[in-house]
């Protein structure tokens, strides 16, 4: 890093730096999200960008990608100083991303959602000859004439590598690209990438999964609360030390008692099927789970599995089709919708925070109502008290050390990792039998995570039965004591953490997505003879 | 240079009271341009439109008048708005609560008034139900827009209405013309309170409007009707019905109009004819969103827009602007506060262009 160098003199007579960030600054209003970054990439290196949420990492990328404009500094790309006015401007110099959330049409085919997404006009077979080519320059593997409904989450991000690789990128910026993958599709990813690298591209590796950053990039940036705090060779150090330089702090190892003794089953699913809610949704089909208080039980897999449907179908938003399909503590719930099973001490976690857990624009105070009016009791004769609303939002907030100006705050103030520790922390509160929770820590600082999974622990360790689903493998390994993994709506028989090995859960999660009549036949196989 | 829009992290709450009033501004600016050039005293037209109702103090009973029904329609579609149910068929529902009522005191020609007034009133409150619970039931059976069906309906109402006081209940005394019997005193209410110019409708809307204050920013109920409207998922994993919302917001604001129907007919038409249909059911969303389906704007809104009812009126005598001239001024608020709301959640900042001279400009600025 060139820190404190300006302008663009080179001082090596080597070929200049495919990207270079020149004290660049970006404030939003209340924030400085970037604050004098120095930041230089060069030609077919991967790099990693790396930070809690809320460090600037997006903001930064924003400014590479001509989504926003910076309001101070300079890029430079190939050693020119270039403004980026908007993403077009940035894929014609040849920078190219891959977004965390994909922008695909469902009801398409692969081939036409690649062709609404060039800026330049191509005929259909001009654009197939160009795809086939770069599926055969990067053993990539991809039906054009798929609809992309139809394709697992893996297939669709490869339409977006794809699309981006049409354009032959000198720089691909990649946001979280792994999070959506089995370990085998990750796999497959760091070759293409590797590939992609050593003909020349660069890569901006945005990710907080420190392990992949360690066996993929070559040089890494730290950020932290906007600034750059340390640049580092990630082959040179550990997951934990990288860790820490993006906290700032020492990281907290997750206190779990060993050799925990169960209670009585809790929380049970007894062949719970159910039908697709959506023409893009996933059935579910005979899933059986037995979680005992005090237990952790982890449900591993691919997005788009019936993760959601299997939250739903526990929280009661979907109602099973017999009540003796969910059981809470002997109770069958299966027919009560979420006020009753909820009162009964179920309480639920979704995937999404905007809109779904959380009102985006509500108050933390309306969002501690939306769940824990009856529990916490603050309503009296159909009126909710706002005195004991705003306590019980001022006592999550300050019970899980939520960042917000106060229960007033709106929830879309917070940033992603506080917005959950404060959903996590108004569930727990409400000291639940049995909790279901959906990617607790999507998208979260490893800050944030570490918090939210020492209070899941310290809520087991109280004695209620925690149900993770998640598809950060990685997550579960650490936090649960059993495991099972869902696969097109199907669960696996359960599985003992410490007993089963990252290859077989991968196999069971699907292997590598591709070819979905094999994949059934493997599922079905897997399913009927688990390892 | 150029302008740009940035989110703010919180809603303005400046913006929020400021651009209602902004609007009515601007209104009344824009109005006085655009009469001075077709050839009216625009200023005048203004004046008398706007100022003279509040000034001139015998102008006050006829816009409590026109405010009352106002808002206590508005009270009832600001609730639906909030879930964003949209019924912009309170103009049918107001005519058939009112025909459900007159059809009452039809039935019981002799019935004492302390019998009959209550129950021409709960009819009206009925009859506006019943006619907001097609739209429910459609949307929440065939997911059929409530806007569209709302707004068929009122077309409907109004057949009804012809039909009934063109036939059945035409006025064997009535020379023939398409109206109703006049309500006996027993079936009516008096069109100002003894000894005041406040008609009996505008004590109801103030009695709502404190009703809807509670219910909106304290009860569950409206609570969860905002979080139906804000989040629908956040709503059900909350424990919020969608469809329960769908209902009750449309059977209250369709009681709401049709009660504002009967209150109308008993105390100032004392009876029902082809001119009952005044357009009150379609203001009434003017002023739910002038009033930022607040029910306290509400009430103020309803205030204001009644206001242009009677000051059109005067600036149509005496400044002879045509009779569309209170329609246009509503019409233009509606306009300007839809427009202005855009400040409530972005701020305008006139961004100056950082001169760069060696930048070399990859695209020219979207």
């Amino acid at each position: 890093m060139e820190a404190g160098e300006r302008g663009d003199v080179e001082v090596k007579a080597e070929l200049p730096p495919r990207l270079k960030l020149v004290g660049v600054s970006k404030s939003f209003p209340g924030v400085r999200a970037n604050d004098d970054v120095h930041l230089s990439v060069r030609p077919g290196e991967v790099h990693a960008l790396l930070g809690e949420n809320g460090a600037g990492k997006s903001t930064l990328v924003k400014m590479i990608y001509g989504i926003l404009a910076p309001d101070e500094g300079q890029i430079l790309f190939n050693g020119a100083p270039q403004r980026i006015a908007n993403p077009r401007a940035a894929r014609r110099l040849g920078i190219g991303m891959v977004f965390q959330h994909f922008s695909l049409f469902e009801a398409m085919t692969v081939l036409e959602n690649i062709s609404l997404g060039l800026d330049s006009r191509l005929s259909t077979r001009e654009l197939l000859a160009e795809f086939t080519r770069v599926l055969e320059t990067y053993h990539l593997k991809l039906d054009p004439r798929r609809i992309v409904s139809t394709l697992s989450v893996g297939e669709r991000q490869r339409i977006e590598i794809v699309r981006a690789l049409l354009l032959n990128p000198r720089l691909l910026i990649m946001d979280e690209p792994t999070s959506v993958l089995t370990p085998q599709e990750v796999e497959q990813l760091f070759e293409t990438l590797k590939h992609l690298a050593s003909s020349g591209c660069s890569i901006l590796y945005i990710s907080h999964k420190l392990h992949e950053i360690v066996a993929l990039c070559d040089t890494a940036t730290i950020l932290r609360a906007g600034k750059v705090v340390a640049a580092c060779d990630p082959r040179r150090e550990t997951s934990r030390s990288m860790a820490e330089m993006m906290i700032g702090a020492n990281l907290k190892e997750i206190a779990k008692p060993a050799g925990r003794a169960f209670g009585p089953p809790k929380l049970e699913t007894q062949g719970l099927s159910l039908p697709k809610p959506t023409e893009f949704g996933v059935a579910l089909r005979d899933v059986s789970l037995v979680v005992r208080a005090g237990e952790i039980f982890g449900v591993a897999g691919v997005a788009g599995n019936g993760q959601n449907e299997l939250l739903s179908a526990m929280s009661g938003e979907t109602l099973a089709p017999g009540s003796e399909a969910v059981l809470l503590a002997g109770e069958a719930v299966g027919q009560m919708g979420v006020t009753e099973r909820r009162n009964l001490g179920l309480c639920a976690v979704p995937e999404e925070r905007h809109g779904h857990a959380a009102v985006s624009e509500f108050s933390l105070t309306d969002n501690a109502s939306l769940t824990g009016r009856d529990r916490m009791e603050l309503v009296r004769f159909g009126l909710i008290d706002p005195g004991k609303a705003t306590n019980y939002a001022a006592e999550v907030i300050g019970a899980f050390t939520v960042k917000a100006t106060g229960p007033g705050a709106l929830a879309s103030s917070l940033s992603g990792g506080n917005l959950q520790k404060f959903i996590m922390g108004r569930e727990i509160l409400q000291r639940p039998e049995a909790l279901v929770v959906c990617q607790p820590t999507w998208g979260v600082d490893a800050g944030a995570a570490a918090a939210i999974h020492q209070a899941i622990v310290d809520l087991a360790a109280r004695g209620t039965a925690v149900l993770v689903i998640s598809q950060d493998l990685d997550e579960l390994l650490m936090l649960c004591d059993t495991l099972a993994v869902i696969n097109l709506g199907r669960l696996s028989k359960t599985l003992k953490v410490g007993e089963v090995s990252i290859e077989e859960i991968g196999l069971l999660m699907g292997g590598v997505h591709g070819d979905p009549s094999a994949t059934i036949e493997m599922t079905e196989h897997l399913h009927a003879h688990p390892i | 240079m150029h302008i740009r829009f940035e989110k703010r992290l919180t809603p303005s709450r400046l913006m929020l009271v400021a651009t209602p009033i902004a609007s009515v501004l601007l209104t009344m600016l824009l109005g006085a341009i655009i009469f001075e050039l077709i050839g009216f005293d625009g200023p005048h037209a203004i004046y008398e439109t706007f100022i003279t109702p509040i000034v001139a103090s015998y102008k006050w009973q006829d816009v409590l008048t026109k405010a009352a029904p106002l808002i206590i329609i508005a009270l009832g579609l600001s609730l639906g708005n909030q879930a964003k149910i949209w019924n912009i068929g309170a103009e049918g529902q107001y005519i058939i609560g009112a025909l459900a009522g007159a059809g009452v005191a039809f039935m019981l020609p002799n019935a004492p008034g302390f019998l009959v007034i209550p129950l021409m009133i709960a009819a009206g409150v009925l009859g506006g139900m019943a006619w907001a619970a097609i739209p429910a039931w459609l949307k929440t059976r065939f997911h059929v827009s409530e806007v569209l069906s709302t707004l068929m309906l009122v077309y409907v109402a109004l057949q009804v209405l012809n039909y009934l006081i063109g036939g059945p209940w035409k006025d064997p005394n009535g020379h023939n013309f398409p109206q109703t019997a006049p309500f006996t005193p027993a079936e009516s209410l008096p069109n100002v309170l003894p000894g005041t110019v406040i008609p009996p409708g505008f004590v109801v809307a103030i009695v709502l409007t404190l009703v809807f204050w509670l219910l909106t920013s304290r009860s569950v109920y409206g609570f969860s009707v905002r979080t139906v409207g804000a989040a629908p998922n956040a709503a059900h994993y909350g424990g919020f019905d969608a469809s329960r919302t769908v209902w009750s917001t449309l059977l209250i604001s369709g009681g709401m109009a049709g009660l504002a129907g009967i209150l109308e007919a008993m105390s100032q038409l004392g009876q029902i004819n082809l001119g009952f249909p005044s357009g009150y059911g379609f203001t009434a969303i003017i002023v739910s969103f002038l009033g930022r389906l607040h029910p306290v704007g509400v009430f103020l809104a309803g205030l204001i827009l009644a206001v242009t009812y009677v000051g059109g009126q005067v600036a149509q005598t005496v400044v002879h602007v045509p009779n569309a001239t209170a329609g246009i001024f509503q019409a233009m608020m509606l306009f300007f506060i839809l427009a202005s709301d855009i400040l409530v959640r972005y701020r305008v900042r006139v961004v100056r262009d950082a001169p760069r001279a060696k930048a070399t400009t990859a695209e020219a600025s979207a």
